[in-house]
């Protein structure tokens, strides 16, 4: 067991020396969009051997290659989702920062929004409760007329 | 009263997700399984690492269950694992090796030095094979049955004890 | 002897510490129980030799690094004879038995400054309010004795020099940044234990508040500042300009700065009016709770993080257990102990309870939609459902409009009323922020690059119409005085708090728009004697040359950089390093600040014709992220400092000062 991770060890500091500073690489572009198209694909995707970095700027050997075939992809013509398809098909979807909309991620992009509508519907639903709490014993009519003297004493 | 047993679902809740958290304390989280799994093993064109005039392509792993092996002279993991694969050899499964990211004097010098256990080398030093196949660092072990579908992976250094636990019995499922 | 000896002495400090919080967590809580006053005073006298014994172990450890004391292993695994004095120092908390130490040992401060300030609150408040900060550092203490001892010995097959400190680590932003962090993390067990001892008590009246206030935005604060020193940290040394990832480990930062920039607004309304007493309370629980689980998080193993600490299944499974216990205790006691009818207090929905609320409301879904972009991926692999990444685009499409919402009403709540308000004149107050917001913010980016972007847009759209508000609010309220200079000093201290840290929001969202839409990054093969242009400064490599640092060796190129044809001109000097003790390569990337950009050149890889790749990028705003950090930090140290509490401490202890307290009201 020890010698597993001893060397499992080695075999990370073998393809990570270092954590910095990767991806500094001289490439030409045709264009600005196609260069901003490589920068937001490659720092969405995920290295698949470092802890957690894009591989835009890891420096293990394998970001190097995913960069080089996503320029090349992308010197190819192929469409942002053909290229990501690429990739998702040899390494999985792992290497997406952006998880896709399936099965098992609903929850992940569904309940935040829940949560918002939620969140609306409590709050409105405590004002209401707070508003009648505060002149429960009042009619209507009265409580209308409460708040109108209050409001004039206010704004005066 | 209702008020009170609302408020008793907020440990409850907890608890669940603490036993979440417990599960995830006996991960590995560098452990996933390849893309590849159950689908056909990557078309490739290359030439061996013994023979630069011979083409194989992907029908060199159709026919029999494979063991496929990625190394490299420069991975110190896969010097490591050498006499798990020669054991395997010995058992009559069929082994075949992609020289990966590596010079071919290098490569030899390595099968020269450790031992070959494979029937036939493909040489990838450009590493294009192991991107198709989604390795991300040597060495790795794919297991291909006789249709040529990836039916196993291992990543990184093969123990004695995988050898016995878990490649053994692979092998003897997809046979 | 003594000297060799100093591990030893630290380890039984540390076991000294454990049985004082051990008689600290049970006599007072026994005490107020059984109300015997003799048992409720063991909290004070534990409170402070507890903290003693645990700032004995610390020197102990601290000694043994600064006499470079290898057959300590933690001074041997992250250490070194050539490592600089300051950074022996630091090493301290680099790594993860230390820096649980540093933890312990601010956690052990907070208790006994809760213990010394606890001025006129009733004498079985503070005895519980000891006995739960008891109970937090049992738990620690005997995590660090149980799974992380800092003071075992290598012996006897001591090492000759140690391994070194981690190079990343090796730097100004180390020295400071985890201590801000932790103090910020422990500092809301103080509010925790407010929460717990008043639910215990049944008390949950105005005293109580108003001593809960400032010990929640002198965490805050300190959380603040520890977070941003974090980003700053990131962005210079990790060599890519980044400043925020969404990593594991900033995320677990963030948590609880979100429940916990959620109970200071909640904890005013508290105050002021007594209403959400119950939602206070269970935000003071919720913020420490996140705090516990972002230890696990970082420490467990159980998320891959760029930051992870050597991880250890045995200590992920005593945090969870930690964890696990305190939350779930305190939520069954917030449970059975919670008011039961809170006291309701009527508002309209214009009114500034009700837009609290909406904060609230907003930053409590910021809070979930966070945790569970974080721990998703652990879910889904439990369930074996596979693995999945959940990074930066994910949480910048939720938290982004998240953002904007709130700050639709952070412009609003600064200038309502109480209870409720009219339409009519939240209206008068506010369309002309609004309309200046709008053009303004609408026209800014054209001003800038002349390249419209919406999010740029957005984002100063938003801090204009959270500051504009404020100003118009502060011209209000200084109407009556016989000058504006004199009306602004008559204003609370709290007040100032209040408008520092909203400022403070806004100056960080137009460093965060400009920076993310704005930056021009270039990467480009430079020699001696290339030039290249990036946003109107011209930069030209003159010299590759190479240098010996105290424990690296460096490749070094200069760089001289100049504005336009005629501008200044400088040099910069970035450096690839290699450190000799770890054989570690690092980038040291050259940095040029200022307020309105920043050039930062990193050094890439030699390209073999004498030629090296090198990352020059143009970070227009950079700077404003954590100047609104540092604004929102001393905004709330302001808030502390506000007369109100100050009179409340010097007060004398009685019981019956407390419910009748007058409340100043200093904003309305």
């Amino acid at each position: 067991m020890a010698l597993i991770r001893m060397l499992s060890v080695a075999f990370v500091l073998m393809f990570s020396a270092s954590v910095i500073a990767g991806g500094i690489e001289v490439r030409e572009f045709d264009d600005p969009v196609t260069e901003k198209r490589y920068r937001d694909l490659t720092a969405s995707m995920r290295c698949p051997l470092c802890e957690n970095q894009a591989i835009d700027d890891s420096d293990a050997p394998i970001s190097a290659d995913m960069r080089e075939r996503v320029y090349l992809l992308l010197q190819d013509g192929q469409s942002d989702i053909e290229i990501i398809d690429h990739m998702v098909q040899r390494f999985g979807d792992y290497i997406l920062y952006n998880p896709r909309l399936e099965n098992r991620t609903y929850l992940l992009w569904g309940l935040p929004i829940g949560l918002v509508v939620i969140g609306f519907t409590v709050v409105v639903l405590m004002i209401r409760a707070r508003r009648h709490a505060s002149a429960k014993a009042l009619s209507a009519e009265e409580r209308a007329r409460l708040d109108a003297l209050i409001n004039r004493e206010r704004s005066s | 009263m209702t008020r009170r047993l609302l408020l008793l679902l907020l440990p409850i809740g907890f608890m669940g997700v603490a036993f979440f958290l417990y599960q995830g304390l006996g991960l590995d989280p560098s452990h996933r399984d390849t893309a590849l799994m159950a689908r056909d093993f990557p078309e490739f064109e290359a030439t061996t690492l013994r023979d630069e005039e011979r083409q194989v392509d992907q029908t060199l792993l159709t026919g029999d269950v494979t063991l496929v092996n990625v190394w490299g002279e420069w991975c110190p993991a896969c010097k490591q694992e050498m006499p798990q694969l020669l054991e395997l050899a010995d058992n009559g499964i069929r082994m075949v090796g992609i020289n990966y990211r590596d010079t071919r004097e290098k490569g030899l010098e390595f099968l020269h030095e450790f031992g070959d256990p494979f029937e036939v080398n493909i040489f990838d030093p450009e590493g294009s094979l192991g991107f198709d196949l989604g390795v991300y660092g040597a060495p790795e072990t794919f297991l291909v049955d006789a249709g040529g579908v990836i039916r196993y992976h291992h990543k990184g250094y093969v123990s004695p004890e995988d050898v016995r636990e878990r490649i053994l019995p692979e092998v003897e499922k997809w046979r | 002897m003594l000297i060799k000896m100093i591990p030893e002495i630290g380890h039984f400090a540390l076991v000294i510490a454990l049985l004082m919080a051990v008689i600290q967590a049970v006599m007072p809580l026994a005490g107020a129980a059984t109300r015997r006053p003799l048992w409720m005073a063991y909290g004070h006298p534990m409170a402070t030799g507890q903290f003693f014994f645990v700032a004995i172990a610390y020197l102990c450890l601290t000694a043994s690094y600064m006499l470079d004391d290898f057959s300590v292993a933690n001074v041997a695994n992250n250490s070194n004879s050539l490592l600089p004095w300051y950074y022996k120092f630091s090493a301290v908390w680099g790594n993860h038995e230390g820096s649980v130490l540093l933890w312990s040992l601010m956690l052990a401060g907070w208790g006994y400054a809760a213990s010394v300030f606890s001025g006129d609150l009733p004498r079985d408040m503070v005895a519980r309010v000891q006995g739960i900060m008891g109970m937090v550092c049992v738990g620690f203490l005997l995590f660090i004795l149980m799974t992380s001892n800092p003071f075992e010995r290598l012996l006897p097959n001591m090492p000759q020099d140690g391994a070194d400190l981690n190079p990343l680590l090796q730097d100004f932003g180390l020295i400071v940044h985890p201590p801000m962090l932790y103090m910020g993390y422990v500092g809301f067990s103080v509010v925790f234990a407010f929460a717990i001892a008043a639910l215990l008590g049944g008390r949950l009246d105005a005293a109580w508040t108003r001593w809960a206030r400032p010990w929640t935005n002198a965490a805050w604060a300190c959380l603040t500042v520890g977070i941003a020193l974090g980003s700053w940290w990131a962005y210079y040394e990790l060599g890519w300009g980044g400043w925020w990832f969404w990593d594991p480990v900033e995320n677990a930062s963030l948590l609880p700065w979100l429940t916990g920039t959620a109970l200071v607004h909640s904890l005013a309304v508290t105050e002021k009016r007594g209403s959400f007493k119950s939602w206070t309370v269970l935000l003071a629980i919720s913020t420490f709770s996140l705090s516990l689980l972002g230890t696990f998080l970082v420490r467990s193993g159980v998320l891959t993080s760029v930051h992870a600490f050597a991880n250890d299944p045995s200590r992920g499974f005593f945090i969870l257990m930690l964890l696990t216990i305190t939350v779930t205790l305190s939520l069954l006691v917030f449970a059975l102990r919670a008011p039961r009818v809170s006291h309701k207090v009527g508002f309209n929905l214009l009114s500034r309870d009700s837009l609290l609320l909406i904060n609230n409301v907003l930053l409590v879904i910021m809070t979930v939609t966070v945790l569970l972009g974080t721990v998703y991926p652990l879910i889904l692999d439990s369930l074996g459902l596979g693995k999945i990444s959940v990074g930066p685009p994910y949480f910048n499409a939720l938290f982004v409009p998240l953002t904007v919402v709130t700050c639709v009403f952070m412009g609003l709540g600064p200038v309502a009323r109480w209870k409720s308000m009219e339409a009519g004149e939240l209206w008068r107050k506010l369309w002309l922020a609004g309309a200046v917001s709008l053009v303004l913010g609408g026209l800014m980016p054209l001003l800038y690059g002349g390249e419209w972007n919406l999010w740029v847009a957005l984002g100063i759209i938003s801090a204009l119409w959270v500051v504009l508000p404020i100003v118009r609010d502060l011209f209000d309220k200084t109407r009556h005085a016989s000058s504006f200079v004199a009306g602004l000093r008559k204003l609370s201290l709290s007040y100032w708090g209040m408008v520092l840290g909203h400022v403070g929001v806004a100056v960080t969202i137009v460093g965060v728009a400009v920076v993310s839409n704005y930056n021009i990054e270039r990467n480009v093969r430079m020699s001696p004697g290339t030039t290249v242009e990036v946003a109107g400064y011209q930069f030209t490599m003159t010299e590759l040359t190479n240098r010996r640092g105290p424990n690296f060796l460096a490749d070094t190129s200069v760089i001289h950089v100049q504005r336009g044809e005629t501008g200044r001109s400088f040099v910069m000097r970035p450096e690839k390093r290699l450190y000799l003790a770890t054989g570690m390569p690092m980038t040291q990337v050259a940095l040029r600040p200022g307020l309105f950009r920043d050039l930062y050149v990193a050094m890439g890889e030699d390209l073999g014709d004498g030629s090296y790749a090198m990352r020059v990028q143009y970070k227009p705003f950079v700077r404003w992220l954590w100047l609104g950090g540092l604004l929102m930090a001393f905004g709330g140290i302001l808030a502390v400092l506000d007369k109100r509490y100050r009179r409340a401490m010097s007060r004398k202890k009685s019981a019956d000062a407390a419910p009748t307290a007058t409340v100043q009201e200093a904003t309305t």
